[in-house]
């Protein structure tokens, strides 16, 4: 398993081939790139932050968790953070394994889960400003301000 | 006590700075952290957003604190790649 948060960009090819073993009939890789827009907005660049040390663990845990829920045999998963341009790669997961749906199936879960639960950030820079990227809501069991202290007023 | 509340993404931001250090009573938990930071006039949407890690493991509202522990606010994540589709 490798799993790394890096500042320098992603060789995705290199983390493939490094991946591959005999025993593997498949490796299935999710490449997230930089948009050129959001919702038509043009796009200069993404400034990524991060959690660190608490997004490499559960980074690591989603990876191991995948690996005994789908049955894989291996799992890289790299997320770069800083300043990242249009086309480059933010975060590469790359799946080994025997069979290719167990593969698909573990790839798509990780970085559906990642998004919602790893501490990493994005800022968006247009040509016209910049904001913080809208989170997905985390998941219920994470979320205690939605609970904590009651006087709010809606 | 005393806890360090460490601040991420918009927090950063909003409060000007990535940590401070907050004085809270005895067995003060999760909760209490959560209304200092509906003390500084955050919006309540963005307070209601918010995790909580504890020593960097995902907190629940009722879990107790002690001195010297490291605290962070967490606006909804945004990592991996693009956001939502629309």
């Amino acid at each position: 398993m490798q799993v790394a948060i890096t500042r320098e960009p992603i060789d995705a090819k290199a983390l493939m081939e490094g991946l591959k073993a005999g025993a593997d009939g498949a490796v299935c890789a999710f490449d997230g790139i930089v948009r050129d827009n959001t919702r038509g907005r043009r796009t200069l660049h993404l400034d990524y932050e991060a959690y660190e040390e608490m997004a490499l663990e559960q980074m690591r845990g989603l990876a191991a968790e995948a690996i005994t829920r789908f049955g894989v045999r291996d799992i890289a998963v790299v997320h770069r953070l800083g300043r990242l341009f249009v086309g480059e790669t933010s975060i590469l997961i790359a799946v080994a394994s025997a069979h290719r749906g167990a593969a698909f199936d573990a790839c798509r879960w990780l970085i559906d889960t990642l998004k919602k639960t790893v501490p990493i950030w994005k800022k968006e820079q247009f040509e016209d400003g910049a904001v913080w990227a809208d989170g997905e809501p985390f998941p219920e069991a994470i979320a205690p301000g939605a609970t904590a202290s009651g006087s709010a007023d809606r | 006590m005393r806890v360090r509340v460490l601040l991420f993404g918009v927090l950063t931001e909003r409060l000007g700075g990535k940590e401070r250090v907050v004085e809270l009573a005895e067995q003060a938990t999760v909760a209490d952290v959560v209304a200092w930071a509906r003390g500084l006039r955050l919006e309540e949407g963005l307070v209601r957003s918010l995790a909580v890690a504890v020593n960097r493991e995902y907190a629940q509202t009722e879990t107790r604190l002690s001195d010297g522990d490291e605290v962070a606010l967490l606006p909804p994540v945004s990592g991996g790649c693009r956001g939502r589709a629309v």
